[in-house]
């Protein structure tokens, strides 16, 4: 007879309530590691998506994700030229807000060459962009509907498709435009901002008595065009040819280019160790502490449950039970209370998980683990109980 | 003393708890002897150390001095033989009865007799048929599935009577068995123990206060002090 079934059947209420609570608690700790996960995902999306062998960027620089990179967009034919690239594409980034709707809406902005690499991994619906200027790719997770119209620095866009699911290293969905568009949302000035520079050009070529009035009014007039370079990027990404050697192409870019390659998996590392490690070590005490809370709870609870059974344990010793019948019945108890409770957590957050406003992502390995650590919580957590048990005299069950 | 002919045998059990300035004696030099089929008594007001004579013969409480002999094993000999098996010996030879009939909760008047079986290695059919045949004989063949909260008190003490005959133990201890019961229900309880100490041959031995259930014993060891004095 398994004396721990019976007492959860005969206490069905008070065992389901407790379990669910535990279960909300391993719910949180799931939801925990599948946000850690998620954070890799999505920092890593970007990288997946490009598919590049080598990220060229500026020299002494991490970039473009975890620092700031800036470069001339010709790079792209010298890196083009390096033995054993196959293609070369320059990408500009850059984090954009703009109100629609009456809400702050928040996306990546990523502008490649539209003949070259870097651009959107697969189109879910509409198409790719066609024309050089005013079309856009938004991911799924913008919410925008092919044909929809958004105005980004002087222009209208349009967007023409639709992407899968890609964010940025900080969660932000991603949309792309032509590299000539993005460079002009980047750099191009207003009227207004055109006017302000021509006057303060005006006011410091005033004061340069050296030069002629002829080349004061040549260099007023085109002062800005010859300033206001766009044709900035922040990253070259090249792919290698098949059976090319990634640090040979890597040696020759960084000495004979003065930039610095770095390899897909070097930049894997930048992105998982270095910009979401603090985030991570935060999840992961964050887990800690509530898997420590799990077991003080499991502990409490079987402690109480112990103290509450006192005299059935004594009654049991006194008619004979072997203490094996009275460890089974807290184990077993402790044991099932982990197992629904983490059926619970597990039941909730898959419910739940696409409802996050970032991704989550269960892996399997992460669930099996942790189920492993409740079932540990659970046995050392019922010591408490058990110890309790053990010193029970039998004569606890006599008297009134 | 014939021990063997006895199913108790207790001879000049001493029982005393801590030591120097704060030794109490609970039990001097009690002797005693219940053969089987003798319903017997213990009787004496609270304090007077029945229910620690019943815990030394019920090998819950080691005995000082003294011994204690159960269905022709000696048990204790100044302190508990050595390897003697107590959780055994309880399991097999007692069976226990309670004021407040310690049912399980959580377990149905069929499943409290059941667990005293299986814990004594009866396979789960063998427990059920058992418990099943002893429930019905005792009038509650209509309440297996009862759990204790929804029994009457004596329905409940009953049940209690039942899981101790399980094992049908040489010797059944009850400790104040009548003292949570109405008269009825006490004198129907102590009836059903007489009938049960002749039909089983089993001896038992009650510890009470409670004189209006006097008349059924077959014989009264009245306890006063710590000692038997009549």
């Amino acid at each position: 007879m398994n004396l721990a079934i019976r007492d959860i059947r005969y206490h069905r209420g008070r065992f389901i309530l407790t379990s669910i609570g535990l279960g909300l608690l391993l719910g949180v700790v799931m939801s925990m590691g599948g946000i850690y996960r998620g954070l890799i995902a999505d920092a890593l999306s970007i990288l997946h998506a490009s598919k590049a062998d080598i990220w060229v960027v500026q020299q002494n620089s991490n970039g473009p994700f975890a620092e700031s990179s800036r470069m001339p967009e010709d790079i792209k034919y010298r890196i083009q030229a390096v033995p054993g690239v196959a293609a070369a594409s320059p990408l500009s980034f850059q984090t954009i807000q703009v109100e629609r709707q009456g809400k702050p809406f928040r996306f990546f902005l990523i502008g490649y060459e539209l003949r070259g690499i870097g651009g959107p991994s697969e189109i879910v619906s509409g198409r790719d962009i066609r024309q050089k200027h005013y079309e856009m790719v938004v991911a799924r997770a913008m919410g925008m509907q092919v044909g929809e119209k958004i105005h980004l620095g002087l222009h209208d866009y349009t967007v023409v498709g639709i992407t899968g699911k890609i964010v940025s290293s900080s969660g932000d969905p991603v949309a792309y435009v032509s590299l000539a568009d993005a460079q002009d949302i980047q750099f191009k000035k207003d009227n207004d901002a055109i006017r302000n520079e021509r006057a303060r050009v005006a006011a410091n070529l005033a004061d340069l008595q050296s030069l002629a009035p002829a080349q004061k009014n040549y260099l007023r007039q085109n002062i800005t065009a010859i300033t206001e370079s766009t044709h900035t990027v922040n990253t070259v990404i090249a792919r290698l040819a098949p059976g090319a050697d990634l640090r040979e192409a890597q040696e020759r870019i960084r000495r004979w280019n003065h930039f610095k390659p770095v390899s897909d998996a070097e930049q894997t590392n930048l992105l998982a160790k270095g910009m979401i490690e603090k985030a991570r070590m935060q999840l992961g005490l964050f887990r800690v502490i509530l898997l420590v809370i799990s077991a003080v709870i499991i502990s409490l609870i079987i402690y109480t449950s112990t103290l509450d059974k006192i005299k059935v344990i004594a009654t049991l010793k006194l008619i004979g039970a072997q203490n094996r019948v009275i460890i089974g019945m807290i184990l077993q108890q402790s044991l099932l209370m982990g197992i629904i409770a983490y059926g619970i957590g597990y039941g909730l957050i898959l419910l739940t998980y696409e409802k996050f406003p970032r991704r989550i992502v269960l892996e399997s390995s992460d669930l099996q683990m942790l189920f492993g650590i409740v079932m540990a919580i659970c046995v050392i957590s019922s010591f408490v109980g058990i110890r309790k048990a053990l010193g029970v005299e039998p004569a606890e069950a006599l008297g009134g | 003393m014939d021990k063997n002919r006895y199913a108790i045998a207790v001879e000049k059990l001493t029982k005393m708890y801590g030591n120097g300035e704060t030794e109490v004696t609970a039990i001097a030099d009690a002797t005693l002897q219940v053969q089987p089929g003798e319903l017997v008594a213990l009787l004496g007001p609270s304090g007077s150390g029945k229910t620690t004579l019943l815990t030394c013969i019920g090998l819950i409480n080691e005995p000082t001095r003294g011994k204690v002999v159960i269905d022709g094993i000696t048990v204790a000999d100044d302190g508990w033989k050595n390897g003697i098996d107590l959780k055994r010996l309880r399991r097999e030879k007692l069976g226990f009865i309670f004021q407040a009939h310690n049912l399980i909760p959580f377990l149905t008047a069929q499943e409290n007799v059941m667990i005293a079986l299986e814990i004594n290695h009866l396979s789960k059919n063998e427990a059920k048929n058992r418990a099943i045949d002893l429930l019905t004989s005792l009038n509650l063949g209509h309440r297996l599935n009862n759990f204790p909260s929804a029994l009457s008190g004596g329905e409940a003490q009953r049940v209690a009577i039942a899981r101790a005959l399980a094992n049908k133990p040489k010797v059944i201890l009850a400790d104040e068995p009548t003292a949570a019961l109405d008269t009825d229900n006490g004198k129907n309880v102590m009836a059903l123990l007489k009938k049960l100490a002749v039909e089983n041959r089993s001896a038992i031995l009650v510890v009470t206060h409670d004189h209006r259930m006097v008349e059924g014993f077959d014989r009264i060891f009245q306890v006063s002090d710590g000692r038997i004095v009549d």
